[in-house]
């Protein structure tokens, strides 16, 4: 694929970009979240866990969703997923209302629904296999995607000889050998140490600056949606409301500039601190 | 393996030791009638008798081949209705809508109850035993595959879905993996009530099968028959339960490590 996409996110350049103030709208969309609600059934009535949710995922995006925990981020992605229906509004793709779930959006959990029963290899080879691909076909996908996240030498051990980063890894493979048009990531990191989340941060980085894949990325933790993202979206809490939306360039002077250090600039330190002020001024509200 | 466990099988074993020389000194005193606890050495020659002559115009392995034979008939007919049925249930609730109440009825009773309708409704001959014994066996393992797929978390199911897996490839790859080690769980279970139901069947116009050897004993006070029979039979199901033990092992090899 070309690499316009890459310049297109990030034009024009200036500081802290405000998403609605650019002019998006020359381009298509990939997915489109129309003006989204979604009540939950409770004991004591409905809950509201999303409320007007309205926005565009542009091809090639990285987007990084952030907000307080139980402030709908989850539910919002099973809904582009297709676990679930919104209660009005609809998410299309390519322009079509999603009904159900299929492997058109991939989907990496925060616990990994690996396959125990299977090795590293047969986990990845999992969607191909299902979707009913040649053998002749997926096999070498499978191999070069273990190599993609680095776990060529243990294609062929079972899940629980892995640890918690392997088996993230595994988790992104598996959605990745299906090349769906966009992935969808619920916290993914969590539940990792700083050292191994760290690593994944870098590789989930690396696979999406050169496949270009569209990436929607759950996270609570504000230095993680700044170190991947370019677009980086903020939830209000109760119900959930997109109360911010910018772009943000640190993963690709990462990436471009080899930025190790970016986390100490001043720059980075001013977008950590409206980001984190948002957020954390949604939870005092709350706990007042 | 668990830590411990080797000094575990030692404690177990010293408790048998201690049972069987307790056994042994009770009954050298002659203080207590054989009647009641026959000596070891009477119940060893009702063993190495009921081997070579039998017992009641059978041997004791044809006694004991017997009672297996039905055993293993209706356990297999369960296994293989009662797992497909039971993992159905979980997965579709309109299935387990018409099985439940069913099951639900006839689990509690105590199997001689509907015995009587067997018998029936079957005769008294082969037939109504096999389906005693199915009966006996088929709720167990119903309910536990139920159960587990019921408790398989959404998001494996959810996840094969974005994999691009239908509903029948969900059900075969996915949900009937998952619910293993409760369908493990379920087959246990069913081969303990199946042989503790089997003495029940055997009471009942058989004219051979271990139980039916120990209840006709206990009819002529042979209380050496009777010991020999019933630890014989104690000896076999920890056997059977064995057996299973190391076919779950070898089929769940992910089992408890994960
Ligand atoms: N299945 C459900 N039924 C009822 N309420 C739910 C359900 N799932 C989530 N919620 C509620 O909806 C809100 C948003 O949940 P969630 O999307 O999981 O938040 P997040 O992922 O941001 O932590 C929370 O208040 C949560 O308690
Ligand atoms: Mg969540």
């Amino acid at each position: 694929m070309s690499d316009d996409w890459k310049e297109k996110l990030y034009e024009p350049e200036g500081e802290l970009i405000k998403v609605d103030s650019v002019g998006y709208e020359e381009r298509t969309e990939l997915i489109e979240i129309d003006s989204v609600d979604l009540d939950y059934a409770g004991k004591t009535g409905s809950i509201k866990a999303l409320e007007n949710i309205h926005f565009n995922i542009f091809p090639g995006e990285f987007v990084c969703v952030l907000g307080p925990s139980g402030c709908g981020k989850s539910t919002l992605l099973k809904i582009i997923a297709g676990f679930i229906k919104p209660t009005s509004g609809a998410v299309r793709l390519d322009g079509k209302e999603i009904e159900g779930t299929d492997w058109h959006r991939g989907v990496v959990f925060q616990n990994p629904p690996l396959y125990e029963w299977y090795s590293v290899r047969s986990n990845i080879s999992f969607g191909p296999k299902m979707r009913g691909l040649p053998k002749s076909e997926y096999e070498p996908l499978v191999d070069e995607y273990i190599a993609k996240v680095g776990l060529t030498e243990f294609a062929d051990k079972k899940i629980y000889e892995l640890s918690g980063g392997m088996k993230q890894r595994v988790s992104i493979a598996r959605a990745l050998i299906n090349d769906p048009e966009i992935l969808l990531m619920d916290e993914p990191f969590g539940a990792l140490d700083a050292l191994t989340r760290e690593s994944v941060q870098d590789l989930t980085r690396k696979i999406w600056w050169d496949t270009g894949k569209t990436i929607f990325f759950i996270t609570h933790d504000v230095e993680e949606a700044l170190l991947l993202a370019s677009r980086v979206i903020v939830l209000s809490r109760h119900p959930g409301k997109v109360i911010d939306d910018i772009r943000v360039n640190f993963s690709r002077q990462i990436i471009e500039d080899g930025a190790d250090d970016i986390k100490f600039t001043p720059e980075f330190y001013k977008y950590r601190e409206r980001l984190l002020k948002l957020i954390n001024g949604q939870r005092t509200e709350q706990d007042k | 393996m668990k830590k411990g466990s080797g000094k575990n099988l030692l404690i177990s074993l010293i408790t048998v030791g201690i049972i069987v020389a307790a056994w042994f000194i009770v009954t050298s005193t002659g203080s207590v009638s054989e009647l009641f606890i026959p000596k070891p050495s009477s119940v060893w020659k009702a063993f190495i008798n009921a081997v070579n002559d039998g017992y009641k115009g059978s041997t004791l392995f044809k006694h004991l081949g017997t009672s297996l034979q039905r055993l293993m008939i209706a356990y297999l007919i369960c296994v293989v209705t009662a797992v497909p049925l039971g993992l159905l249930s979980g997965y579709n609730s309109r299935i387990r809508a018409v099985l439940e109440p069913i099951i639900e009825f006839y689990r509690p009773l105590p199997p001689l109850a509907y015995y009587t309708i067997l018998t029936l409704w079957m005769g008294i001959d082969e037939s109504s035993k096999l389906a005693l014994l199915y009966l006996a066996g088929f709720a167990p393992i119903y309910i536990s595959c139920v159960a587990g797929v019921v408790r398989i978390k959404e998001d494996y199911i959810n996840g094969a879905k974005t994999l691009g897996a239908n509903k029948r490839q969900i059900f075969f790859y996915v949900i009937f993996p998952a619910a293993l080690t409760d369908v493990f769980t379920g087959l246990r279970t069913a081969l303990g009530v199946e042989y503790t139901t089997l003495v029940a069947a055997e009471m009942v116009a058989a004219t051979a099968g271990i139980g039916w050897m120990v209840l006709d004993a206990s009819k002529y006070l042979r209380s050496d028959v009777v010991f020999m029979g019933v630890i014989i039979m104690g000896i076999t199901g920890i056997l059977l339960d064995q057996l299973i033990r190391l076919i779950e092992r070898k089929v769940i090899h992910w089992k408890g490590r994960s």
